[in-house]
């Protein structure tokens, strides 16, 4: 079997994979990024595109503050991946708005973002909740039935298929070797030094990061290290492209595209490994899409999927290196898009370094271990 | 680009094909009403702004998008025209009505 | 639940007609959901307004298409039910099929589908292929069948395949007459050996040798062999430019006329999970089935060119038995009695695939008319995505298959779902990555089938 060395191996080419193998390379780093094949669950393709932070970390100011923190460097960092590829990942930045259709929705989003302010303590999470005539102004294509918002000015949006892309060809601009078709067969670890068989090959490297979604749980066992991820479907849809409706703002869970589709998402459902989309889901998505937006009822939709969430009991991310096997490391999360900058620009350092910061320590597997009661 | 056979017989409808009076067939399509009444490009793509016109006629390539009694995008080789039907150049991305 | 038709067939062609007929005589309750406003598919289109109202045009169109009548008015009194201008854009796991007719949003629950979505023309992509004034041949008979109506001015066909010399001629007889055909190189060498078993079914050779006298007769110019096809023209085609026995030529155009074979219509089908597997013979992909016509999926069969391009009077015969198989499924027949009559329709079936294996493989497309030579040609015409970002991503990227590629350049993304770039980015794929196209694969396809708007979907009535 073929053999090879390289300085750091990531496992899945998602987009957590491929932010962090792209950190990697960017540091000097001979890094391989091994994929499975055109078909797999594939989280990443099946992405509604947020860079989002006002809704992350009610409870947990770690997360809002790594959320935030990866908010802020996407400007850079889109503009460093167009440089690199001339890609332009649509990135942007005018801040975004979680819609509510109730006066209860109303109310526990406030709720929800005073919490969020409170808990920021330094970082001072500011937003404003608009009510109707407030978002009317804003948007002028809402409808009667929208009650309200909470806006603030971190949030953003991106294509999440062209950051894809755009990471694959700047990791591969980078000296990065990609390759795809590359279903692990076995991991031989010992710290600092770990073997990996897979699509006919043999990789040894002293650093080795898991970032294969829902693949990670069984990858991560042998090196000590839970990851008790499970899937949790996601169904949207697009429409055939429009002129500008929403005057460029991004809300949950409609937003315009730069080619001018219209996104309407999202569902969480329980479903396994089942990403078929289905009728049920497709009406609900479509019944508050059109209360929101009642332009949207003669908009066709032109096609509709689903796509698995990598999701962790609590929904946190999961960062962490193995105890047994120092150099091995975990990273899972569901918003690949919005902390893709912070694990391109922060979190594959660390890996390069060999230690993740106390900032991180939130999101250790530690918290999965089951308490003994004293 | 077509014509019609002298002997197909005549009975006909009244259209308007971007706005110009045109007695098309009766129960062709607004694809082909367009086609017969002389147009080359029956859209605009919402791409890059290039001319297109019908390429298959039977519903699977959509390159005959059109407004129709002003709904736009429709397949228009799949709608029979119908006595005042305004049958209209696509120009691009739909407008919405918000 | 009750009230659903015994079977669902989408699609009103040879096919979907002969399963309704055969479906209805053995008491099932069949629908067919059909997007034309007349039955009869592709290849008997407007047969009864054409029969009604332009009788002198079955004998421009031949006596082949004439035969269609006949299906037709069997189907008519069959009792089947017939849902016309409809179409299908999704058919759910329980076997719901919902549709949009004349504006208005349906579901009905069949206890069994047939999927009879035929066939439609292979993307010939050639540079210059998406400028008004090209189309297909298939759009050009169908403007004749449908409305009577002819090319005007100048025109030439293209391509290769049995259709370019039948339209060839039908037009003839409609008093058009083509400036040239442009014929791709035929396979001699791989069709030589069906050669005997061809020649040896009747009619199939008489057929085609008359075609040519009557073109040869009419004066028609007929280039074999033409290679590196392109149309030029900025707003519209105005020139086509080819190479012939080693020299580049050009001819003036109003309309240019391709044609490359058919392939199955197969979305629906993808969108169902029904599994497909690649047919090197045909260079398509098709569905697999068992001798039925039952797909992967339970309670989903498929018959026609769908499931395998096998002809109008094959695809009768295949939707009869499927239609046998169903009724034996819902408990009307019995195994030995849907084997026995069965039989003389497999019999004859067969017959009729005979010619297959010869046409298959002279006509079968070449490498640089599946996977276009020039980078600069359109590949996805809904997306404007040319052929050479595809290959570059392929061979830069190590993008693997069509997933990735669709995700990335977004070819297959626009209205059409890919059925005009679909194979192509298969092929130029496998081109690049040295493999053949049943390793690369094909897109994932996914409902709505045909679009719907929001407020159709907002409003489906789920709860029956």
């Amino acid at each position: 079997m073929p053999k090879s060395t390289c300085d750091a191996l990531v496992i899945g080419g998602g987009l957590v994979g491929s932010a962090i193998a792209y950190g990697l390379a960017r540091g000097g780093a001979h890094v391989e990024l091994l994929d499975e094949g055109d078909v797999a669950f594939r989280a990443s393709r099946g992405n509604f595109g947020l860079v989002w932070v006002q809704s992350k970390g009610v409870g947990v100011p770690e997360y809002q503050r790594w959320s935030r923190l990866s908010a802020e460097m996407w400007d850079g960092f889109a503009a460093e991946l167009r440089d690199a590829t001339g890609i332009d990942c649509g990135h942007e930045h005018r801040g975004g708005v979680t819609l509510c259709l109730s006066e209860q929705e109303f109310a526990e989003r406030r709720r929800m973002m005073e919490q969020l302010h409170v808990e920021s303590g330094e970082t001072r999470f500011e937003y404003e909740m608009l009510d109707h005539a407030g978002l009317k102004k804003l948007i002028p294509s809402i409808g009667p039935a929208v009650v309200g918002g909470s806006f603030t000015k971190y949030d953003g949006c991106a294509n999440p298929l062209y950051l894809l892309r755009a990471l694959h060809a700047a990791f591969i601009r980078r000296g990065g070797r990609y390759v795809g078709d590359s279903k692990i067969v076995s991991i031989k670890a010992a710290p600092h030094n770990f073997s990996v068989a897979a699509g006919g090959r043999t990789i040894t490297a002293p650093r080795l990061v898991l970032a294969a979604g829902l693949g990670n749980r069984e990858l991560a066992a042998p090196l000590g290290l839970n990851v008790p991820v499970r899937p949790v479907r996601g169904q949207i849809m697009i429409t055939e492209r429009v002129r500008p409706a929403l005057n460029n703002v991004v809300t949950l869970w409609i937003r315009q595209t730069a080619e001018g589709g219209l996104m309407i998402g999202e569902s969480r459902e329980e479903a396994g490994l089942d990403d078929t989309t289905t009728p049920d889901v497709q009406r609900t998505l479509a019944a508050r899409a059109v209360k929101t937006f009642p332009f949207l009822r003669d908009v066709r939709v032109v096609r509709h999927w689903a796509a698995l969430r990598v999701m962790a009991p609590d929904g946190l991310p999961v960062y962490e290196q193995s105890p047994r096997y120092a150099g091995a490391f975990v990273a899972t999360c569901h918003s690949g898009v919005t902390l893709a900058a912070a694990h391109a620009l922060r979190f594959a350092d660390h890996v390069a370094g060999g230690a993740l910061p106390a900032e991180l320590a939130r999101f250790s597997d530690r918290r999965f271990d089951v308490q003994d009661s004293v | 680009m077509f014509r019609i056979l002298s002997d197909a017989g005549g009975a006909t409808v009244a259209v308007l094909i971007d706005g110009r009076p045109y007695q098309a067939p009766r129960g062709c399509t607004a694809a082909a009403a367009a086609l017969l009444a002389g147009e080359s490009a029956t859209r605009t793509t919402p791409v890059s702004g290039v001319p297109r016109a019908p390429y298959c006629m039977m519903g699977v390539c959509f390159e005959c998008l059109m407004e129709i009694d002003g709904v736009p995008n429709q397949q228009a080789c799949l709608i029979p025209v119908a006595e005042g039907m305004r049958i209209n150049r696509q120009h691009g991305k739909a407008a919405v009505q918000p | 639940m009750s009230g659903g038709p015994d079977l669902a067939i989408v699609g009103a062609g040879p096919a979907g007609l002969a399963a309704a007929t055969t479906a209805a005589e053995h008491g099932l309750n069949a629908v067919v959901f059909d997007e034309q406003a007349e039955p009869g598919g592709q290849i008997y289109r407007g047969i009864e307004s054409v029969a009604a109202a332009r009788n002198a045009h079955l004998a421009v169109l031949g006596p082949d298409y004439a035969a269609g009548l006949e299906l037709v008015k069997r189907f008519r009194a069959s009792g089947a039910e017939y849902v016309p201008q409809a179409a299908v854009w999704q058919i759910d796991a329980g076997r719901n099929v919902y549709y949009r007719s004349r504006g208005d949003v349906r579901i009905i629950n069949a206890k069994q589908i047939l999927i009879a979505t035929g066939a439609m023309e292979r993307p010939l992509p050639v540079p210059g292929w998406t400028l008004p004034g090209v189309m297909t041949c298939g759009a050009a008979q169908t403007l004749l069948k449908s409305t009577g109506a002819v090319p005007a001015g100048r025109f030439v066909l293209a391509g290769s395949g049995p259709l370019l010399l039948l339209i060839a001629t039908q037009l003839l007889r409609a008093g058009v007459q083509p400036a040239a055909i442009l014929e791709t190189r035929p396979n001699y060498r791989a069709a030589l050996p069906h050669l005997p078993r061809f020649i040896a079914t009747p009619g199939y050779l008489r057929k085609g040798l008359a075609m040519l006298a009557q073109l040869r007769k009419a004066g028609v110019p007929f280039k074999r062999g033409v290679r590196q096809m392109r149309i030029l023209g900025d707003e519209r085609a105005r020139e086509i430019e080819y190479e012939w026995r080693g020299r580049r030529e050009r001819c003036a155009v109003d309309l240019v006329l391709l044609h490359q074979g058919i392939v199955p219509n197969a979305n629906l089908a993808l969108s169902l999970r029904c599994e497909h597997e690649w047919n090197e013979r045909q260079r398509s992909f098709r569905p697999r089935l068992d001798a039925w016509g039952n797909s992967t999926v339970p309670g989903v069969l498929i018959a026609g060119d769908s499931g395998g391009i096998i002809g109008a009077k094959a695809a009768e015969l295949s939707g009869r038995i499927a239609a046998l198989s169903a009724a034996c499924s819902a408990g009307r027949i019995g195994l030995d009695v849907r084997d026995r009559l069965a039989r003389p329709l497999r019999r004859t079936l067969a017959h009729h695939l005979v010619v297959r294996p010869f046409l298959d493989a002279f006509y079968r497309p070449r490498q640089e008319t599946v996977a276009p030579r020039d980078d600069d040609t359109v590949v996805c015409r809904c997306e404007e995505i040319r052929a050479g970002e595809i290959r570059r991503l392929v061979t830069g990227q190590g993008c693997p298959g069509p997933n990735q590629m669709k995700s990335f350049v977004r070819c297959g993304m626009g209205p059409c779902q890919g059925r005009l770039c679909g194979l192509t980015v298969v092929e130029l794929i496998a081109e690049c990555r040295d493999v053949s196209p049943a390793e690369v694969g094909y897109y994932r396809i996914r409902p709505p089938v045909k679009p719907v708007t929001v407020g159709e979907l907002a409003g489906l009535d789920l709860d029956r």
